[in-house]
């Protein structure tokens, strides 16, 4: 028998057929793990957060008594104050150090691919490496105190004094994420049209000005995009405070951070969870406040 | 998903030698400006790298050498490889090790299968809800970890399974984001090729295993560098989930060595190298899959 041959039609949709369970088959495992794991957990966490349920006691609805707790929580605030500090003290230097790092690497000269791949390094090692690996450069007898002992500043107690202590986990973040964000800046960078710079150089624009005028703008959307980045998992710290000022979060744990909180509150067999949900729900709304923030400063520079 | 496509090209870490020094745009660099380039590199080399040799080193130094000197002695007078082996002594590193490893190759196995899977399913079957299917893994990627934790750690609870490996494996076990990743590759090949098999009577499942599955090989790569590398370098969920030493991962395993036997520099540096050893040597032979990695993961925030 001839099938009826209908003009015009397009071949592709004949893919169409198949036994209609397969395509689930074949997304079941992701899905499964992420309901069981990412989203399952994301509900219960806003569900959880308005009860005072505890690691081995179920909760009972409270309503909104965890989130007014919060407000008078002290450690709250410590931890929402240094979370927030974080992000004024990580972002800018993750956006703008990166992107000199970038233009420090880009032209071919010999060798530089092995300049960038150890520029990488840091990015690899996990961050308990690093942040160990700092602990101990930073000891009160460290490399860096006996450096800048023999160059006559004296040692500095870094890991002692609860501003110091923040100030080298900052630094320790930015150290860990230049190479990443300097790939990211590579790749945007490798779009400038060069008859823009080549122009630019005509008209007698020295490299600064250059750099001013024609790379700012050109990677200024890869730029908003690092500062999203960057603030978001600025304001989620918590490894490298943790393992700098220790579990607790330095002298009186006025190093403690939002994350860190969430940590020490929600688990073992005395977990606060039904608290510790509450703290979640925060990290929650800042993280998405600040990517729509940061976003919308994007459009507004647009316009 | 829009703005790095945008301003991503090929990989960035490439580019064709020229016998002269030459810019990108094909013009001789100056010495004086070639001068300068390297002496800034270097010095960015010695503040990116030096710190983990500062560390190889230390935990090379023996007993009796003095590694708190000022000036700083910056090689190991009589390096030895004592303390890797007292390491070994004070906590089950060689363990730790393996639990590491079990606990990223599973990780990279559940990623690989997972998100090719359902990302080909995503890509290219035509099913009631796949958009709905679709938007869940958009969703599950924009949730950030740390603000579901402790309701990750109550679940495995639930399930029996805090204090064991699988439970360290399994939240991280098919990313989301690994999902749509393999959706975009399977989605930027040919549709023709496909059809024509399934014109010679190709099954779907065939279909996916002997024809698109070995054209987003590089994907597929990057998932499982990335998967292995998270879960190697995870700290937080680990330390949450695991409570016994003797199931700790390396990282946890470190952090443990630290806080216990914080005065011995020359241990937790010989841990720390063990720790990153491995990575680093991956990294050496895979570059290319890392920094392309970088480029596709970025989308995820």
């Amino acid at each position: 028998m001839a099938t009826p041959v209908r003009p015009g039609r397009p071949p592709q949709i004949r893919i169409r057929r198949q036994l209609p369970l397969s395509p689930w088959l074949f997304a079941a495992p992701g899905l499964l793990v992420v309901g069981a794991f990412v989203l399952y957990p994301f509900v219960s966490t806003l569900v959880n957060s308005f009860t005072d349920r505890r690691t081995l006691l179920p909760g009972h609805f409270v309503g909104l008594a965890n989130f007014r707790e919060l407000l008078h929580d002290d450690m709250f605030w410590t931890g929402l104050r240094n979370s927030t500090l974080y992000i004024l003290g990580v972002v800018p230097a993750l956006v703008v150090l990166p992107l000199l790092l970038a233009l420090l690497v880009r032209k071919d000269i010999p060798g530089i691919t092995f300049f960038r791949s150890a520029f990488y390094t840091p990015v690899v090692a996990s961050i308990v490496v690093v942040g160990l690996i700092w602990v101990w450069l930073l000891d009160e007898r460290g490399l860096v105190n006996s450096l800048l002992e023999s160059i006559g500043i004296g040692r500095i107690g870094f890991l002692s004094d609860q501003w110091l202590l923040l100030l080298s986990a900052m630094a320790v973040t930015v150290w860990k994420g230049l190479g990443y964000y300097m790939i990211i800046y590579l790749a945007a960078l490798a779009n400038v049209p060069r008859e823009l710079h080549e122009a630019a150089a005509v008209d007698g624009a020295g490299p600064v000005r250059r750099f001013l005028s024609v790379t700012v703008p050109a990677v200024r959307s890869t730029m908003v995009l690092v500062a999203a980045l960057s603030s978001v998992n600025a304001f989620k710290v918590f490894s490298e405070v943790y393992l700098m000022a220790g579990p607790t979060g330095g002298p009186a744990g006025e190093d403690t951070t939002l994350v860190m909180l969430v940590q020490r509150t929600g688990t073992g067999l005395t977990g606060r969870v039904g608290y510790a949900s509450a703290l979640s729900v925060v990290v929650f709304v800042v993280t998405v406040a600040l990517m729509l923030l940061v976003l919308r400063a994007d459009r507004r520079e647009d316009a | 998903m829009s703005v790095l496509e945008k301003v991503r090209p090929e990989p960035p870490v490439t580019g064709q030698r020229e016998p002269r020094v030459t810019d990108e745009n094909g013009r001789r660099v100056r010495v004086g400006e070639l001068v300068w380039r390297y002496l800034l590199l270097l010095a960015v080399l010695a503040l990116t790298v030096g710190p983990f040799l500062w560390q190889l080193s230390t935990s090379l130094k023996g007993p009796t050498e003095d590694i708190y000197s000022s000036p700083p002695s910056f090689l190991p007078a009589r390096p030895t490889l004592h303390n890797y082996t007292r390491v070994a002594d004070t906590i089950p590193v060689w363990d730790y090790g393996l639990n590491s490893l079990k606990v990223a190759t599973a990780s990279v196995v559940t990623n690989c299968v997972g998100s090719a899977l359902a990302g080909y399913a995503l890509a290219r079957l035509r099913f009631r809800g796949r958009r709905a299917t679709t938007l869940v893994f958009v969703l599950a990627m924009l949730v950030p970890v740390e603000g579901i934790v402790i309701a990750q750690f109550t679940t495995m609870r639930e399930l029996g399974l805090n204090n064991t490996l699988v439970g360290v494996v399994l939240p991280g076990a098919v990313g989301a984001m690994n999902v749509l990743l393999m959706r975009g590759a399977f989605r930027s090949l040919p549709y023709e090729i496909e059809e024509a098999a399934y014109v010679d009577g190709a099954t779907v499942w065939q279909r996916f295993l002997r024809i698109a599955l070995p054209s987003v090989k590089g994907t597929l790569a990057v998932v499982a560098i990335f998967a292995f590398m998270g879960a190697w370098d995870d700290f937080l969920w680990p330390l949450i989930v695991l409570s016994d030493p003797s199931k700790f991962t390396l990282t946890i395993g470190l952090n443990y060595l630290h806080g216990t036997f914080a005065n011995d520099e020359r241990l937790v540096a010989a841990g720390t190298v063990i720790a990153v050893a491995p990575l680093i040597a991956l990294f050496a032979c895979l570059q290319r899959y890392f920094f392309r990695g970088v480029g596709e993961g970025a989308v995820k925030g």
